[in-house]
């Protein structure tokens, strides 16, 4: 009983670990701009969010700047 | 600290860093990092740019103070202290708490220095004791 318990853990252990790997591995980080304002707010804007666009536009034009 | 040992200070001590420019509040660059004028120029106006269309963001009177972007092959901060701004580009997934450190360290040591005001002393004549 106590043996099946610990497979039983021993498999929940590595199928999570596997998803975590697989996860940072293939898992497409998406672009995103922070703004932060002299009276300490920020936002935070992920690629997709209509706010973002002009950011992130601006943002690639500097990089391809100086690539 | 002139702008060009301020940026070659700051070069050395963060290895994240690929590129810097300081500018002032008309877009005109100080100093850089990059050899090549056009290019530091470039980089200068897509940053201003960035600031300018953050500055949009909140309908407040509010100001930008810093911005950074986050993309796929790398990254792009924006620091403002007054007139006086920085931009830098880094690697992916930098650590972005110590850049910010580093780009104000930056903008702070590179402020050109005042000349100092000389003491003027008058000195005192005998018809000024009597």
């Amino acid at each position: 009983m106590k043996r099946r318990l610990l497979a039983l853990l021993g498999f929940a252990t590595g199928v999570l670990a596997g998803s975590v790997v697989l996860r940072r591995r293939f898992g497409k980080r998406r672009d995103r701009v922070e703004v932060y304002f002299d009276d300490g707010a920020m936002v935070s804007y992920a690629d997709g969010a209509p706010e973002a666009s002009p950011l992130l536009d601006a943002a690639r034009d500097a990089l391809d700047a100086v690539r | 600290m002139d702008a060009a040992q301020a940026l070659a200070d700051l070069t050395e001590i963060s290895s994240q860093i690929e590129a810097a420019v300081l500018f002032d509040a008309g877009g005109a660059v100080e100093g850089s990092t990059l050899a090549d004028e056009a290019k530091a120029q470039r980089l200068a106006d897509a940053a201003a740019h960035l600031l300018e269309r953050a500055d949009s963001v909140r309908s407040e009177d509010v100001a930008v103070t810093q911005v950074e972007a986050s993309l796929a092959d790398g990254c792009v901060f924006v620091v403002r202290d007054g007139d006086r701004r920085i931009a830098a580009t880094t690697v992916a997934n930098p650590t972005v708490g110590l850049v910010f450190y580093d780009l104000k360290s930056c903008l702070r040591d590179s402020v050109p220095e005042k000349p100092k005001r000389r003491r003027t002393t008058t000195k005192k004549t005998d018809d000024d004791e009597a």
